[in-house]
């Protein structure tokens, strides 16, 4: 099957400014740094879209609960059972792949709603287990695992993204207090 | 240097690692390893503090964490000092300050001992039957005077230093307790696989193994297989051994919290460590090997200095190699006291005598006391301890009364028996049961997925604990998905064993006697207090307790409430488990707010929300307000302004010429999907259908009950997409409340609902020359007002960036909102602002924007509305879809309440005095001469000062208020009587042709 | 802090990304302008608040955003069951006798 031609996502002429951008944090077995923006949506879509959705972005979107699928830099991060948080790392534009879509859906973009925070190290769980009351060992929620929760006072969408990484999605606005609870976290973290 | 009492061979310390102390300004020596209690014990240090109420000289009672006497305060500096610090549990650290507390002016001569000589006037119930007249004197006499007296040691007065880290845990196993059960349950499930937890609360693992000297476990001293087998367990993957960790609440499903003292006992813990850790653990099973604690005897003065359990003795001689005194007493009712007395006399300490209660007992406890030549005196009481700052003597009588004998003795053991302990299992809601046979309360009915083991499950015998132990843990893994274990049960070759004792108080102590026999040293409850509570009506245990304290202090009675109890039920003639147990709760010993806290202090207190454009208002000097979570500019005051002079200038140049203002904190969402326009029509008041693509409208939200929820602008950016916005605080409960209908209301409708507050950043651009600010930098948008009329919005670029234009305006100028991706807010704000200055706009701030919507009438739902205003009571009817047949809320407005006459409608109100303005939420009456309490008809719920206006204005809610246009109202105030009119709510251009203007 | 089990996320998930939302099973009426001043109060004010096996509604908002049914013993504080909304309300109970 012929590759579904991605769009690549617009530039603009005046300056980005993502919120913490650049902030990294080292500690003992974990390092907590923002990541670069990427595109995002969030799609909504029933069962019977799923398909000509799919292949529209290129990625099939999961059908389990607490899963993800990836593919060429693009995530499909199954939140809820019509709900999926796209997030595109190389550069491309799924809601311009979705717009080419006429099987019912909604998608959105929320590029700028989100941040990403990488938590990577030997001690990443832990660190997010400081804030977050799920179970995060590998067999409760194994590399490629993604769930909307809660971290401390925010909500978040976690995502493992290996054994010992994970990429913590939140709000714009929660960046500062996510990546400051993360911080502390991470410096406990390895006692 | 070994000090007084440090025995040398004995004991489990390095004695070579000295650690220098204080305790009251005095130096001391101690070891490390060492406790407060056993360093000062080893000094021979006994008077450690005054007790509660009768300022009783207090000495060490036990070796643990029920220590309900040596209570102190250690400082550290300034900012740490701690107090009601049990000197058994902190460890000794090289330089530790520890001071005692309630005396004054020193511990040994303590004025406040009086109330000891008083004490006839401070027995049970004293509070709450002397401090009863006159009234007044409670709170001017009475209370401050209680206050000051109450409580033990200093609070701290400056804010703790220290931080405090809190995390999440899982397993399939977590045993609490790390004595030879725990130890053995927790081996059994480590070697399953499943991940297991193992929490002790001592600094090191095997619990009664540190004093047992008789105990053997595969070929091993007990202690040393003890610290094998933790070594073992920590060596495993899937084993997390905590120590210095309390288990303190056992909650629902079984989640367990858990509180490790992480750097309390460390010379210089250094700020990369917390102080404490909370550990919030979700098991699959719980082992709860919690062992049991050993009661005290009840009788006279046996709170004097020197009296202590015996296993507590054991402990300080057989781990930390000190004796507690050089010519000892035993006053017992069961053999484990028997053990201490040989202990002891095998290290060179003479034992006075052996006083057994028990009229005949027999054993190889008691054959080995009297074959190490030590004097025992069966069917035999001590009635009373002699001495005062220590003790100096025991007072030896038959049990049943006759002459007595006096034996000079510097300590006195005691041991009544052991209690289980089952807090946890009890807060675990397992109901307890009484074993009539060896008195004692023992886990019952299980609630949750857990078991007891050894001691606490009233296992007698080291043998038998670590079988059940080891099995409970076999099963509790495997239970949780773990594979049969490959391991084996560790051998015990040599234990000891012992049960039954007794309740209540001994001989001397007894009905119809006056001494002071204390149940509850903590909070100085005695024998003849139960006894007075029973005696004056109480009948429940709870409210025994409740009357006396007894078991009310830090240390929730772990020794005082079976002898509570027992004494209680003596005096009702009733037996025990008929009285009852009072409940256990949560925490099991005294838990610090630092670690419940955790991280969540200062900036993680709550999230503090920024909008992108905030580096830029702050770097303009904005003074900023919290709305919810937010952060807003509030104003911008230049060089010289207060917050009037800069609100003022800011809406004359709004009106004059335009400003700029951050709504990005608005609440956006996009509703998406063909039956989008349904679904407005079905949550908002107004019609949807009908609404063009390219326009707005401004929606109403209700409450099914027809009361106003929230407002907003809507956009419809194509049939099926509307660009809906809430209030800033509404944001998260309209999302809410608008899913909650969406799947459960209205779930055939295909629509679907995404929160873009954060996506994008708003500046609102207002004023007559808001167009010229905008325009150059758009592109692809045509802005005449034909093309671009008002309430309209338009997708295209600003700034070469995606934005949604709306021309609206919530200051009733010719107004539009600029959104752009967050990320660009602020460089696309910058742009505005230097195309805005050429024009002399100025940046403002909420306070303008509240003053400028005010001027128009415009209203803030939850300012002007408070949950129980109507659109009619607003002045909004014309935003209800007359013709529509439903929408949320429908019903509601037709209720007899909602349509009732003389509800109260939204005003305007004008001072008589046009400098004057009002207080928002001042009360609003028609007679200022009638009596009080006045009827009040309303209320100001906006006021402000309008420079455009040059007078004061406001919004208010007057019963019947449309009615009353031109009456003059009242509005009270502690400084006088405000007269006021009533207008209606448009101060400012009232026909609405600054718009377009 | 209870586990609940999610039925749209298959399994249980902490009480700290759920939301309790009200009694169940209390549908809004089709034709609700029509209804009269009683049957609404009914509808809308009055509550069965029972000391024992209740019928509520959950939202499982930090998690799937999904709002469900839990059938609870308010008594315990145990959940007996959940399951999506629109399902009909169970006609027997896990564990309950016939």
């Amino acid at each position: 099957m012929a590759k579904a031609a991605k769009t690549k996502a617009a530039e603009a002429s005046v300056e980005r400014r993502p919120a913490l951008a650049g902030r990294t944090l080292s500690a003992p077995g974990v390092k907590v740094e923002m990541l670069a923006p990427a595109e995002r949506i969030s799609l909504r879509a029933p069962q019977a879209s799923l398909a000509a959705l799919s292949k529209a972005l290129d990625v099939t979107l999961p059908a389990q609960p607490k899963s993800s699928a990836a593919k060429d830099g693009r995530t499909a991060l199954w939140l809820g059972p019509d709900e999926w948080l796209i997030i595109d790392e190389a550069g491309n534009d799924p809601l311009a792949d979705c717009a080419k879509v006429t099987a019912l859906h909604s998608a959105v973009g929320i590029s700028h709603r989100n941040v990403g925070i990488s938590v990577a190290g030997p001690a990443a769980a832990v660190t997010v287990n400081s804030g977050c009351p799920q179970d995060l060992s590998l067999e409760a929620f194994p590399v490629g695992a993604a769930s909307r929760t809660i971290l401390g006072k925010s909500e978040i969408v976690l995502l493992r993204t290996a054994e010992d990484s994970f990429r913590v999605e939140c709000w714009r606005s929660f960046s500062d207090y996510v990546f400051t609870l993360l911080s502390e976290a991470a410096s406990d973290a390895a006692n | 240097m070994n000090a007084m009492f440090r025995i040398s061979g004995a004991g489990r310390l390095s004695q070579a690692k000295t650690a220098s102390f204080t305790f009251d300004d005095k130096s001391y020596i101690g070891i490390e390893g060492d406790t407060l209690a056993s360093a000062l014990l080893a000094n021979g240090v006994h008077l450690v503090g005054r007790s509660f109420k009768y300022h009783r000289p207090r000495g060490v009672l036990s070796a643990g964490a029920e220590e309900p006497n040596a209570l102190v305060q250690i400082v550290r500096d300034d900012a740490r000092k701690t107090p009601n610090v049990r000197a058994t549990v902190q460890e000794l650290y090289d330089g530790l300050t520890a001071h005692s507390q309630n005396r004054w002016p020193s511990l040994a001569f303590d004025v406040g001992a009086v109330n000891d000589v008083a004490s006839p006037l401070f027995s049970a119930g004293f509070y709450y039957k002397t401090f009863m007249w006159p009234k007044s004197a409670w709170k001017n006499l009475y209370e401050p005077k209680i206050r000051a007296a109450a409580g033990l040691g200093v609070s701290p007065d400056q804010p703790d230093p220290d931080h405090y880290a809190s995390r999440y845990a899982h397993c399939e196993v977590l045993v609490l307790g790390g004595g030879a059960a725990g130890i053995a349950a927790a081996l059994a499930a480590a070697e399953t696989g499943v991940r297991v937890i193992l929490a002790d609360e001592q600094a090191e693992f095997g619990g009664s193994l540190r004093f047992e000297s008789g105990a053997r476990i595969d070929d091993q001293d007990g202690y040393a297989w003890a610290q094998g087998a933790i070594a073992k367990l920590k060596a495993m993957d899937n084993v997390r051994v905590l120590s210095r960790t309390t288990a303190f609440g056992y909650y629902a499903q079984n989640f367990v919290g858990l509180v490790e003292r992480v750097s309390d006992h460390l010379k210089n813990p250094g700020h990369d460590l917390a102080r404490e850790r909370l550990w919030q653990v979700r098991a699959g099973r719980v082992v709860i090997a919690t062992g049991a604690i050993e009661r005290h005897m009840v009788f006279a003065n046996n709170d004097r200095p020197g009296v202590m359990l015996a296993s507590a003795a054991r402990t300080y001689l057989n781990h930390f190699g000190v004796a507690v005194g050089r010519n000892v007493g035993v006053y017992t009712a069961n053999d484990s006291a028997y053990a201490a007395a040989i202990d002891l006399k095998k290290a060179g300490v003479n034992i006075a005598a052996i006083v057994d209660l028990r009229d005949n007992p027999a054993g190889p406890a008691i054959d080995e006391a009297r074959a190490l030549g030590i004097e025992i005196n069966f069917g035999r009481a001590v009635v009373s301890a002699g001495g005062k700052l220590r003790v100096s003597s025991m007072t030896v009588q038959p049990k049943n009364g006759g002459g007595g004998r006096t034996i000079p003795v510097d300590a006195i053991l005691m041991s009544a028996g052991w209690t289980p302990s089952v807090h946890l299992f009890s807060q675990s809601r397992g109901k307890v049961a009484f074993n009539d046979e060896t008195k004692r309360f023992v886990p019952g009915t299980y609630a949750q997925d857990c078991v007891s083991v050894g001691a606490c499950n009233g296992t007698d015998g080291l043998d038998a604990t670590v079988d059940e132990a080891y099995a409970a843990g076999a099963k509790a893994a495997k239970e949780a998905g773990g594979k049969a274990g490959k391991g084996a049960k560790p051998k015990v070759d040599a234990g000891e064993s012992w049960s039954r004792g007794m309740l209540g108080a001994a001989p001397g102590a007894g009905p119809g006697t006056t001494v002071k026999a204390f149940v509850d040293f903590q909070n100085d409850v005695t024998a003849k207090d139960i006894r007075q509570a029973v005696h004056e009506g109480m009948r429940s245990i709870e409210h025994v307790k409740r009357f006396t304290t007894n078991g009310m202090a830090t240390d929730q009675g772990k020794t005082s409430n079976m002898h509570g109890l027992a004494i209680a039920a003596d005096e009702l003639g009733k037996p025990i488990p008929q009285v009852g147990l009072t409940t256990f709760r949560a925490p099991y010993t005294p838990v610090t707010f630092g670690s419940i806290v955790g991280h969540a202090r200062g900036a993680l207190f709550d999230p503090t929300r920024r909008t992108a454009t905030h580096g830029w208002a702050a770097s303009q000097g904005a003074v900023f307000e919290d709305v919810g979570h937010w952060k807003r500019a509030w104003y911008f005051p230049r060089a010289g302004e207060d917050m009037h002079a800069a609100v003022n200038r800011e809406c004359v140049t709004v009106r004059k010429v335009g400003g700029l203002f951050d709504a990005s904190t608005l609440g956006k969402i996009e509703v998406v999907g063909p039956d989008a326009a349904k679904f407005m029509e079905l949550l908002y008041t107004n019609p949807w259908e009908k609404l063009e693509t390219g326009r707005c409208r401004y929606g109403i939200m209700l409450r099914e009950d027809g009361f106003i929820y929230d407002d907003g602008v809507v956009g419809r950016l194509a049939p099926d997409r509307f660009h809906v916005t809430t209030t800033t605080g509404g944001a998260p409960r309209v999302m809410n409340h608008m899913e909650d209908y969406l799947q459960t209301e209205f779930p055939h409708l295909n629509v679907w609902l995404t929160s873009i507050t954060e996506q994008w950043a708003v500046i609102a651009v207002q004023g007559p020359k808001s167009r010229d600010i905008i325009a150059p930098l758009v592109e692809g948008i045509d802005m005449s007002d034909e093309a671009m009329p008002h309430m309209s919005v338009r997708e295209g670029k600003i700034c070469g960036v995606p934005t949604r234009l709306f021309r609206m305006s919530f200051t009733g100028e010719r107004g539009f909102e600029v959104n752009v991706p967050a990320d660009y807010g602020e460089a696309v704000w910058e742009a505005l602002w230097a195309e805005g200055q050429k024009h002399g706009a100025t940046a403002y701030g909420t306070e303008t924007m509240h003053v400028l919507r005010a001027e128009k009438g415009y209203i803030i739902v939850g300012q002007d509305t408070d949950g129980t205003v109507t659109p009619n009571d607003a002045g909004l009817d014309w935003a209800v879809g007359k013709k529509k047949t439903d929408f949320v809320g429908i019903r509601g407005l037709t209720r007899p309440d909602l349509v009732a006459k003389g509800r109260k409608q939204l005003v305007g109100l004008k001072t008589k005095d046009p400098k004057v303005v009002l207080e928002e939420g001042a009360q609003i009456v028609t007679d200022p001469k009638q009596p009080i309490p006045m009827k009040m008809i309303g209320h100001v719920t906006s006021s402000y000062w309008s420079e455009n206006c040059g007078r004061s204005i406001a919004l208010a809610l007057v019963a019947g208020g449309r009615d009353r246009m031109g009456e003059t109202l009242y509005v009270p105030m502690p400084n006088g009587t405000i007269e006021v009119e009533i207008t209606g709510m448009v101060f400012v251009d009232e026909k609405g042709e600054r718009l377009n203007g | 802090m209870l586990l609940i089990r999610c039925p749209y996320c298959e399994e249980e998930r902490p009480e700290l990304e759920f939301r309790n939302a009200g009694e169940a099973h209390i549908a809004r009426p089709t034709n609700i302008a029509a209804e009269s001043d009683d049957d609404f109060e009914k509808f809308f004010f009055i509550r069965a608040n029972p000391k024992g096996v209740i019928y509520e509604r959950w939202r499982h908002i930090h998690g799937c955003a999904r709002f469900f049914n839990a059938v609870r013993d308010t008594v315990t504080d145990k959940f007996v069951m959940t399951y999506k909304a629109g399902e009909p309300k169970p006609a027997k109970l896990p564990g309950a006798s016939k």
